[in-house]
């Protein structure tokens, strides 16, 4: 970190101007207008990740409007989550709002006996009145377990910035995870969710490699967790997960440094370091990885041409940005002009970092209307944005994506490699096709 | 504390922002945790505005707390009004905002800013969305509209009105003010004022110069139009033209506040919707049990359409709206049911299941309810979702929103003599009550299941609904014929694959292995077929 300097506000014209490759990449750090999702959205991927575990927002109508706008999924009946919505009376006093949330407590784990698991998840106004929801995981705790074991986490947007609500949230669960002693055998620990179909998959390439004692955090079952201990070490899958890899390391499990799994080079490079951890033979490596490598990297071939050349601008939203970039500039050949993101991770970005050419602009944080005026000055071939700059920046002309489907959709793996640079070639395919 | 899973209303700063977004010139600075811009894609993406919404959020974060996130809205206000330079702007505060109470009313008049700053009260743990809405609409009037004007004799010139209350994000109102153009035009009546849609604060000034306000959404409009009607004498129709009967009261009321003659509108010749009703295909309507729910005003007009112009029993009518509940207790009167007055949309499921109607007019909490227990729908009220906005002109007010309205509800139903064949043909495989109406193509009622949920949804925002695909449900359950080419563990992992898209997974690896020469499908197979298919 310390080699990086930064920039003070709107800078981006120093961070353009060509440098030796030596110096310091700058750092655009921008305050302003935010145009992110808080930390709550991240319930609408765990609460199907987490099939014994329900998600209680206790929050305002907002976070509830949030969650269903966000959502877009009112197809189920009744999801696996709900708002706890405070009222006039709730803000009165602190024992009235504990005792409030005691009773909905209650009803709703007497309505819904398949909980396993419920996590209790703070928002803005929960926090601002200070409203303590580890008391009350700890009180409700201890009336219904073991039936119901009761967790909390924040979600406020006010601490977390969309993704950063699955770090908490995982974080959450690590001190819960069986303790494995320190002369337990070394265990892979895989940290992140995953699509289910996308987690089998690397579970298989990890058997072949020969690694089978293979921990998921979060498991699909949330009571069933994996154990850590001093001989776990652990991969990230996903580049969000500074608090989860923290509260890990306090329980003794180390991480093995990697790329993160985007692209035929960045799944290589994640299973290859496994695999180093776990001091397999590096040809046996190289055999595994060596078909599903090529079939990604042929799939990826057909799509290169539509890629090519292209420049690109992430605005910031999950924190896939710096990975994502990399695979599109290293993989596909586009162009990086700025690659923002909402909070950048100096350590578990390292090896990514490194890829990106001098000449791209990193921005950290946001100034929504000045970022804006940038992505009007560069004129992208595609944008990566949230859902509400998307429709305004098309109808300006500049083609875009929507960033959430990169958090909603499988991405990861050599199988999918394909899929993920599809995402970003439809909309430059869809507005070539168009005559109207 | 109330248990939700869905909300019919958003909270009141929601409300604020659909009269911004609705108006020119006006912008609105909002003192809000970062996270609640979420709000902006309710207008991008559901109404698919081309425009983000004329708002800037404070975004504060835990950190600005403790030192000055007073300061962080006095920087966002300024930086707004000399970006935007907008004709007055409204400010104030959303749920997190209102805990820390800087005050964003004081801090704005402190600044001096060159424009009107309009301070919003919305309490944001008492109050909801249409409520937000109608205060800011009148908070916005009250402060802008001239009160030294005074209107022009009304000899000489054309009566003049105001049509109050289309927002953003508005069930129909776009199309709903072409057709009341359409009847002030027939009536020669002048349009003052269109508010708040398409209003500058500049227009707001000189609302006083209209003769009679008309409003046509009260939820959002009465509360202003009321102010009015004490300040400048206005008197107001508030009679809401959805339905034919209601649109003749409406003409009548307008034409006698304007001193016009109502017959030229009157006898509009596209009002088809009385013949259609009358002809003999829709002689089996007669007696359908419908039940009805949603914001007071399009509950209580469906309601009467229902039992007046479309010969259906009302079972069941409510709404979520308590401010407006008396209207909806009057209708379920006449209608001879109880109403269900309530926001929690489990009871309202529970009600329609207990009620088990033959058509659920609704919001579109209804239209999921009424999907998952397979009883056909459409929507009539807020809040809606983005195929309610569609890009043909199909509004629900006037003659012609009354023909869009006899068209929606009784497409969704199954036509007169299919009716009576299915009855007599039940057992036919292709042709039985499971598989719905003919003339739907691919979203038919149909028996509730449970639906395999997938992981994903690739169109998040946009609600994508799961097509009843008979081909590929015919596929899957076919397993003998498809068991004899897929490997266990392939077919385990097709299964993997979102319900939606399965079958066309299916068909394109087994077409792909056919090509190969591929006698089994494995698990590589799956995959090589797949790459093959990446574009």
């Amino acid at each position: 970190m310390s080699a990086l300097a930064t920039l003070e506000g709107c800078a981006a014209e120093v961070a353009r101007e060509d440098r030796p490759d030596d110096a310091p990449r700058p750092i655009l750090r921008e305050r302003g207008q935010r145009e992110v999702f808080c930390g709550l959205t991240g319930i609408i991927w765990l609460h199907r990740k987490m099939q014994d575990a329900f998600f209680l927002v206790v929050g305002s109508r907002t976070c509830a409007h949030l969650l269903q706008s966000a959502a877009g999924v009112m197809i189920f009946a009744e999801p696996r989550f709900a708002t706890a919505i405070m009222e006039e009376r709730d803000l009165a006093g602190m024992v009235d709002a504990q005792d409030e949330l005691d009773r909905v407590v209650n009803r709703l784990l007497e309505r819904r006996p398949d909980i396993k698991t419920l996590f209790l998840v703070g928002s803005c106004p929960s926090e601002v009145i200070k409203l303590d929801l580890a008391k009350a995981a700890q009180r409700l705790g201890a009336v219904h377990m073991p039936r119901v074991r009761i967790l909390n986490y924040s979600g406020s947007g006010i601490e977390t910035t969309f993704t950063q609500g699955e770090d908490a949230c995982l974080a959450a669960l690590v001190p819960v995870m069986p303790a494995r002693p320190a002369d337990a055998p070394a265990e892979l620990l895989i940290v992140g969710s995953l699509p289910d179909i996308v987690e089998d998959q690397f579970l298989r390439l990890f058997a072949q490699l020969g690694l089978t004692r293979v921990g998921v955090l979060p498991a699909r079952n949330a009571r069933d967790l994996p154990g850590v201990g001093p001989n776990t070490r652990y991969l990230l899958a996903q580049p969000f997960l500074g608090e989860t890899a923290m509260a890990l390391e306090g329980r003794g499990a180390r991480r093995i440094e990697a790329m993160f799994p985007f692209g035929a080079e960045g799944t290589s490079d994640w299973l290859r370091a496994a695999a180093r951890a776990f001091g397999i033979d590096a040809t046996h490596t190289e055999q595994v990885i060596a078909a599903p490598r090529a079939r990604a990297e042929r799939a990826l071939a057909n799509l290169r041409p539509q890629l090519a050349g292209k420049r690109i601008t992430f605005l910031p939203d999950s924190q896939l940005e710096v990975p994502l970039a990399r695979f599109l500039q290293d993989e596909l050949g586009m162009e990086l002009v700025e690659v923002g993101t909402p909070y950048l991770h100096r350590a578990h970005l390292a090896r990514e970092l490194d890829r990106l050419g001098p000449a791209v602009r990193l921005s950290e944080g946001q100034h929504v209307e000045r970022q804006l005026d940038r992505v009007r000055a560069d004129r992208p071939d595609i944008t990566v944005c949230g859902l509400g700059l998307a429709n305004p920046l098309e109808m300006e002309g500049l083609t875009t994506k929507w960033a959430i489907e990169l958090v909603f959709s499988p991405i990861h793996g050599f199988d999918q490699a394909a899929d993920l640079a599809e995402l970003f070639a439809r909309p430059l395919r869809r507005r070539d096709l168009l005559e109207v | 504390m109330q248990l939700a899973v869905w909300t019919y209303e958003g909270p009141p700063h929601v409300g604020a922002m659909r009269v911004a977004t609705a108006m020119e010139k006006l912008h609105y600075v909002l003192h809000a945790p970062q996270g609640d811009t979420y709000a902006d894609l309710l207008f991008t993406m559901i109404e698919r505005r081309g425009k983000r919404p004329p708002v800037t959020y404070t975004t504060f974060e835990a950190r600005d707390l403790g030192k000055d996130t007073a300061q962080i809205f006095q920087d966002a206000a300024r930086e707004a009004v000399t970006r935007f330079n907008p004709q007055a702007i409204i400010v104030g505060a959303s749920c997190t905002a209102e805990l820390i109470q800087d005050d964003p009313a004081g801090l704005a008049e402190a600044m001096g800013l060159p424009c009107p700053a309009i301070p919003l009260e919305l309490p944001s743990y008492q109050r909801k969305e249409n409520w937000g809405a109608a205060e800011t609409f009148y908070q916005i009037v009250r402060a802008l509209a001239d009160r030294s004007l005074k209107r022009e004799p009304r000899e000489g010139r054309k009566a003049r009105a105001n049509i109050l209350g289309p927002t953003a994000l508005g069930f129909r109102h776009r199309d709903d003010l072409v057709e009341i153009r359409k009847i002030l035009s027939a009536l020669d009546i002048e349009v003052n004022l269109v508010a708040p849609l398409g209003a500058t604060p500049e227009d707001i000034a000189r609302i006083g110069a209209a003769d009679f306000n008309i409003v046509l959404y009260p939820e959002i409009g009465d509360e202003a139009s009321r102010w009015l009607e004490r300040t400048f004498a206005q008197p107001c129709v508030r009679t809401v033209p959805i339905g034919v009967g209601a649109t003749r009261s409406f003409i009548a009321d307008v034409a006698e506040l304007a001193g016009a003659d109502p017959t030229p509108a009157l006898g509009d010749t596209s009002s088809r919707m009385p013949w259609w009703s009358r002809s003999v295909d829709s002689t089996y309507l007669t007696g359908k049990r419908v039940f009805i729910f949603g914001d007071a005003t399009h509950a209580v007009a469906a309601a009467r359409i229902a039992r007046e112009e479309l010969g259906f029993e009302v079972c069941g009518l409510g709404c979520y709206a308590r401010e407006f509940a008396r209207d909806v207790r009057a209708e379920a009167a006449r209608c001879g049911v109880e109403p269900l007055i309530t926001d929690d949309h489990l009871a309202v499921e529970d009600a329609i299941a207990e009620a088990m109607p033959e058509l659920v007019l609704g919001t579109q909490m209804e239209r999921h309810i009424a999907k998952r227990l397979g009883i056909p729908c459409a929507v009539i009220s807020a809040p809606v979702h983005v195929q309610d906005f569609p890009a043909r002109h199909s509004p629900q007010m006037g003659f012609e929103g009354a023909n869009v309205i006899f068209d929606t509800w009784v497409h969704p139903l199954v036509m007169g003599l299919e009716e009576h064949l299915l009855t007599m043909f039940r057992e036919d495989f292709e042709f039985s009550d499971e598989a719905g109406a003919s003339h739907h193509a691919a979203h038919s009622p149909r028996k509730a299941t449970p639906e395999p949920v997938p992981f994903v949804s690739s169109e998040v925002g946009t609600q994508v609904e799961a097509p009843v695909s008979g081909l590929s449900t015919a596929l899957e359950t076919n397993g003998e014929w498809a068991g004899s080419l897929w490997t266990a563990e392939a077919e385990r992992e097709l299964k993997k694959i979102p319900f939606f898209v399965r079958g066309k997974a299916r068909r394109n690896t087994e077409a792909f292995a056919a090509a190969d020469g591929r006698r089994q499908i494995d698990l590589d197979t799956l995959y090589d077929a797949k790459a093959h298919y990446a574009r």
